[in-house]
């Protein structure tokens, strides 16, 4: 498996990589980037027309007739090497709302276990006539070495620790139906965030918003390459802390991560009991954050360890519109795509 | 050469007056009757000749906004496109006669669009279309219900439809070139 970290302590001290395409020609800006492979490429600009359009996509999906035919003719591929429940479903609805056709390809079913490379496999895929193509694979920069072998657009879909852009954007997009603009808000993401793709595009696209971003779990969780961070103002710095009612104080959301259960197996956690008693987000907790804070979980939830159970379902978790919102925003992203592409 | 005012303030009011009651003479009424403006700038001025209709009917339809984005027939032709922004059409449409409103009309290809976008939300009775301005060179089968004015025009011209919430003045202009805001 190979294993990228998202940046190196030094890369903290320099600029923010530029937007991957932005254009302010004419009203707006406008997409350009071929792929979408994290959000630490994406400008503010970028973020927001992904948001602005996912308002829209989220009033058709309102609809008596919850869909469109504005990508007739453009073929969505979905390739996963993980398993996924909600990713995948959630991009093959978007994709079939804006009337693209959608080919599923695990990899279990494919050529992938006759043991074709990744290369050949994205060639393959990209000659049979696919435009887009999501991606999911559980090694670290498998999307990016992808994308740098097709001309379809790649987007994403959660690479090893690294990077999950979709869940970010619609986390944001979630935050902001509920808190509005996200400047100097505090968003605390407790847990496993060493292995979190889900913690780390959240952190750049957070940043990107103006929030204020603390992560929080066990020292043995936390990446000495984010704790390298703690304090730094910049693009995707943050605070980090082992203490969790520090962190909860004054947050205005808590985002919970899923915990591997065999996380203990390689001696990273004492015990799931432990785990409990110092991080599950608990009503009692909670009392720490702002009135109102939001408690979200990218799912699936282990109830009854990251989080409590009455909190899960509670009326601070906005978990279940996180699933919905993820299709709004995956079509507002299909959409910029392929019309990028067509232009 | 510089932008050439056809119309300003007050007639544009009584150009809309004219519109209102020419709807509601067609329509016996303003019962049944929905506004659906074509963003950006037919919204204010369905918002407009629901006003005019309900000060002199008594009884003010129902205004949506129709975005017509996700039906556009020139994807991949053009380099930019504005953002898609939520439609708002008012529940109800079955059986009602819809009113599509914009500002200048052109080629067509808009209300083609939003003909195929309004059918999404439900059958109206009846589609008809205003527009404040009417500058030829169609390019579909589309004609309009209720114009404000015929403006015959070059196709490298650019007529201009300006109101006061978007553009801080009521007004009409003819200029050559590039228009400055959406497409028809």
């Amino acid at each position: 498996m190979v294993s990228i970290e998202p940046a190196t302590p030094e890369a903290v001290t320099e600029e923010a990589p530029a937007p991957a395409g932005s254009s302010s020609a004419g009203a707006g800006p406008v997409w350009t980037s071929k792929d979408l492979l994290d959000t630490d490429v994406l400008s503010s600009e970028e973020i927001e027309l992904v948001l602005e359009t996912a308002e829209a996509m989220a009033e058709v999906r309102e609809r008596p007739v919850g869909r469109v035919a504005t990508l007739r003719g453009t073929t969505v591929v979905t390739l996963f090497y993980e398993n996924s429940t909600r990713t995948r479903a959630s991009f093959e609805i978007a994709a079939k709302a804006l009337g693209a056709d959608v080919i599923n390809l695990a990899a279990a079913g494919s050529s992938v276990g006759k043991g074709e490379s990744l290369i050949d496999t994205v060639r393959t895929i990209e000659a049979v006539g696919a435009d887009i193509l999501v991606m999911r694979h559980p090694s670290s920069g498998a999307a990016a070495l992808a994308a740098r072998h097709t001309e379809a657009s790649v987007i994403n879909g959660g690479d090893g620790a690294h990077a999950h852009p979709t869940q970010a954007l619609l986390d944001l997009y979630t935050m902001r139906r509920h808190v509005g603009d996200l400047a100097g808000r505090k968003v605390v993401i407790v847990g496993d965030v060493l292995h979190s793709r889900v913690a780390r595009s959240n952190l750049w696209a957070l940043r990107a918003a103006g929030a204020q971003v603390t992560l929080c779990g066990p020292a043995t969780l936390l990446p000495r390459s984010l704790r390298a961070r703690a304090g730094y103002e910049g693009p995707g710095g943050c605070e980090v802390t082992s203490d969790l009612g520090e962190a909860l104080l004054g947050a205005d959301v808590v985002m919970a991560l899923r915990i591997q259960r065999e996380r203990q197996e390689q001696g990273l956690l004492p015990s799931l009991r432990e785990y409990v008693r110092q991080y599950q987000i608990t009503e009692e907790r909670l009392a720490r954050a702002n009135p109102g804070a939001l408690v979200m979980h990218p799912g699936p939830m282990n109830e009854g360890v990251e989080i409590a159970t009455e909190v899960a379902h509670g009326l601070r978790s906005v978990v279940e519109e996180q699933v919905t919102n993820g299709v709004a925003v995956r079509m507002a992203i299909l959409y910029l795509m392929a019309t990028a592409r067509r232009s | 050469m510089s932008p050439v005012e056809l119309q300003r303030g007050p007639e544009v009011a009584r150009t809309i007056r004219r519109l209102a009651h020419e709807i509601v003479e067609s329509n016996g009424g303003a019962r049944n009757l929905v506004l659906v403006g074509l963003l950006t700038r037919g919204v204010p001025l369905a918002e407009r000749l629901a006003a005019a209709i309900e000060a002199f009917e008594g009884l003010k339809p129902p205004v949506g906004r129709l975005d017509i984005g996700l039906y556009r027939d020139d994807l991949g032709q053009r380099e930019h496109f504005p953002p898609v922004r939520p439609s708002d059409i008012p529940a109800g449409l079955d059986d009602a006669t819809v009113v599509l409103v914009d500002d200048v009309l052109f080629t067509g290809r808009t209300v083609r669009a939003a003909m195929d976008a309004i059918m999404d939300f439900g059958r109206p009775a009846r589609v008809r279309l205003a527009v404040m301005v009417d500058r030829g060179h169609r390019e579909l089968p589309i004609r309009p219900d209720f114009v404000g004015r015929n403006i015959p025009t070059a196709p490298s011209q650019t007529v201009d439809v300006r109101l006061a919430e978007i553009d801080d003045e009521d007004a009409i202009y003819l200029m050559e070139g590039a228009e400055r805001h959406g497409e028809h």
